[in-house]
């Protein structure tokens, strides 16, 4: 995977055995390198608070289908104080230096950087996804991100307008003060630091609610982190989105909202937001094509390998990703081999213990996400797709003989079958062909969505045409699934509002204060 | 007997009527996109608005309360319009707001083609056109 530069950093006296597979122990197990409390409560004004109504949730990994730890149940009222928490930080928050900002966020990454190894480990069992994903990828990315917004920060400059030689507009950005962000189960240390960086940089204090299958690894990140943010600067209240969720996304009191997550909730969010007239980011998911151009089969080369990889990254994070290459489009003319080859890739991904290095596809994050996909497997067949790989619950024996984990799948169909058309969340190929550069455009915009893309050619100009004439907010060209922090984010059409990464996104957490001056010595002279 | 677009399974018929006895009259609207997405969202009538971008798919009856009306965006039914949908139980919390996560329990949509008979008797009309697109090979 090449979603980031720099390697992990290996912990030499760590090593397990030096033959086979490096498998890291389970979190609190003997010898792993990192355990997870038994409880969680909600952190409000700097501490840890139990909720109002004393209740908790179980919190279970994928990876065994068992509990781990368990969560503090918020409900309104543990969100208004933490919103009050907030308010009560902010005028000190909002007051402090840019460089003052950038340090917090550059010491929140070095101190992650430091723990790496331990953070992945705690993300992979709570999220199912593999650890190589989160050592290569997934916390990488993370400290990556809190540096990119200190300094984009740091660079961040208002501006001056001389409207005539007496006048003046100065504009500067100023924070928004408490702002909302509700944040999803599939990446979940790295998507809350997509809304965390951007939001803590312009200087509001936040009231975040993590997913209510994820919630544990942001308190472990916080365990570690807690030391450098002021009180009610962050504040974080757990539970389920009918009692702590709505209770934030519609508080009278929250100057923005952002979240992601799916269509419905989006318009329930947009709806708390009208009444409220505060602004939303919204990042609602797709069906993203992934189009091979007949040159890409040309010759079979270092390129064509590439391009199979392409094919195969649907599996990418048990397919659990919004930018999911869901859709794949090939060329009339090299589909029997290029997608045969891509067939016989796909049956060589490893799956099998998410803490096994060499683990390439690990478990859906929940139950009722492994039955999701299942009831796919099922309209797709019912639906008239052919099943070229996959297609079932794998049972991996053992301890994982109860975890949720699902055969990477590839269906060959046609675009306007339901799976086609809807987002399955897990390891699901909807395969096509198209003929010629035209049907392939067409096909890949005849979508609800439109978040991510995939084209892959030869042809630099190919390309360009491609890209430009997809209607989605992000397309990649001759790869795949790479988060740069310094590229811009987010969908068209029913995929969402607004974008996350890139400094563009410091706007979506500030507003603009113009002042307009005068520096005339007389009247204007109207009365 | 009259043809229907929707049904719900006595798993979640069951789950429905303890949740109406807390949180009065319930609704579904069905949802798109990443996530929970793809999953049927259930809130209290009142709690999410529905407009002319919506369709009424049918009322699922549940003994003893307020039939349960189940909506769908009118772009994403022009895809499902020939899918019979019902309304299944699963364990698992989902992620949106829907009213049933906290009881460690997720809705979920089970489908099936509707038959010849069935689209003839609810009317229902042709897709909108899409291009012909012939399976590949």
């Amino acid at each position: 995977m090449t979603m980031y530069a720099d390697a992990p950093a290996e912990k030499a006296e760590e090593t397990p055995p030096a033959a086979g597979p490096q498998v890291y122990a389970a979190p609190g197990a003997e010898g792993s390198v990192v355990s997870y409390k038994p409880r969680y409560d909600h952190f409000i004004g700097g501490r840890y608070v139990p909720p109002a109504e004393g209740q908790y949730f179980d919190d279970i990994t994928p990876v065994t289908g068992k509990p781990f730890t368990e969560m503090a149940r918020g409900t309104a009222k543990d969100v208004d104080a933490a919103v009050e928490a907030g308010w009560k930080a902010f005028p000190s928050w909002s007051r402090t230096s840019p460089a003052e900002r950038a340090l917090m966020l550059t010491r929140i990454a070095d101190r992650m950087e430091a723990n790496l190894e331990a953070i992945a480990v705690a993300e992979t069992w709570e999220n199912g996804k593999p650890v190589r994903e989160t050592l290569a990828a997934d916390i990488p990315l993370a400290i990556d991100h809190f540096r990119y917004f200190a300094g984009a920060l740091r660079a961040q400059e208002g501006g001056v307008s001389e409207i005539d030689h007496d006048t003046i507009a100065y504009h500067f950005h100023e924070p928004l003060g408490v702002v909302g962000q509700i944040i999803p189960w599939n990446f979940p240390i790295l998507m809350a630091t997509w809304k965390l960086a951007p939001a803590l940089a312009a200087g509001n204090c936040v009231v975040l609610k993590p997913a209510e299958q994820t919630p544990a690894s942001i308190h472990l990140l916080l365990d570690l982190i807690k030391d450098l943010i002021p009180a009610g600067v962050l504040n974080i209240v757990n539970g389920f989105g009918f009692e702590a969720g709505a209770p934030l996304a519609s508080h009278p009191r929250i100057r923005k909202i952002a979240f992601t997550g799916e269509t419905t909730t989006g318009r329930l969010i947009m709806q708390y937001a009208s009444e409220n007239l505060i602004p939303v980011t919204l990042e609602l998911g797709g069906k993203s094509p992934n189009i091979f151009f007949e040159d890409v089969a040309r010759e079979h080369d270092a390129f064509y390998e590439k391009a199979q990889e392409g094919f195969s990254f649907f599996a990418l994070n048990q397919g659990e990703v919004c930018t999911c290459p869901s859709r794949a489009l090939v060329a009339k003319t090299i589909y029997d081999g290029f997608v045969g080859d891509g067939v016989e890739r796909v049956k060589r991904i490893k799956q099998g213990n998410p803490l096994d290095v060499s683990t390439m596809i690990g478990a859906q994050a929940s139950n009722d996400q492994l039955e999701k996909i299942l009831s796919y497997m099922d309209i797709g067949t019912q639906g008239g797709a052919r099943l070229l790989t996959g297609g079932e619950r794998a049972d991996l024996g053992g301890d994982l003989t109860d975890g949720y984990y699902v055969q990477p799948t590839i269906f060959e169909g046609t675009n306007d079958m339901r799976i086609f058309q809807e987002e399955i969340f897990g390891p699901v190929l909807a395969l096509t062909s198209f003929d010629g550069f035209d049907d392939a455009i067409s096909i890949a915009n005849d979508t609800l969505y439109g978040l991510g893309a995939g084209v892959w050619s030869r042809d630099g100009s190919q390309l360009y045409r491609a890209g430009r004439a997809i209607e989605a907010g992000r397309v990649w060209c001759n790869t795949y699934h790479q988060y740069p922090a310094h590229a811009a984010f987010g969908g068209y059409k029913q995929s969402g509002i607004g974008r996350e990464n890139h400094k563009m996104m410091l706007d979506h957490y500030q507003q603009t204060k113009n002042l307009l001056v005068s520096y005339a010595e007389g009247p204007m002279g109207f009365f | 007997m009259t043809a229907s677009k929707i049904d719900v399974t006595p798993a979640a018929a069951d789950l429905l009527r303890t949740l109406a006895g807390k949180h009065g009259p319930l609704m579904f609207h069905q949802s798109g996109g990443c996530c929970d997405g793809s999953s049927p969202m259930c809130y209290p009538v009142g709690m999410f608005r529905t407009g002319a971008s919506d369709v009424h798919l049918g009322d699922l009856a549940v003994d003893g309360f307020d039939p349960v009306p189940v909506y769908m965006s009118a772009s994403q039914y022009e895809l499902w319009k020939f899918t019979h949908i019902t309304i299944d139980l699963v364990d698992g919390r989902g992620s949106g707001f829907s009213v049933e996560a906290p009881e460690g329990k997720r809705f979920l949509i089970r489908s099936r083609m509707l038959t010849d008979e069935e689209v003839a008797e609810l009317g229902i009309t042709p897709r909108f056109p899409l291009r012909a697109q012939p399976l590949p090979r």
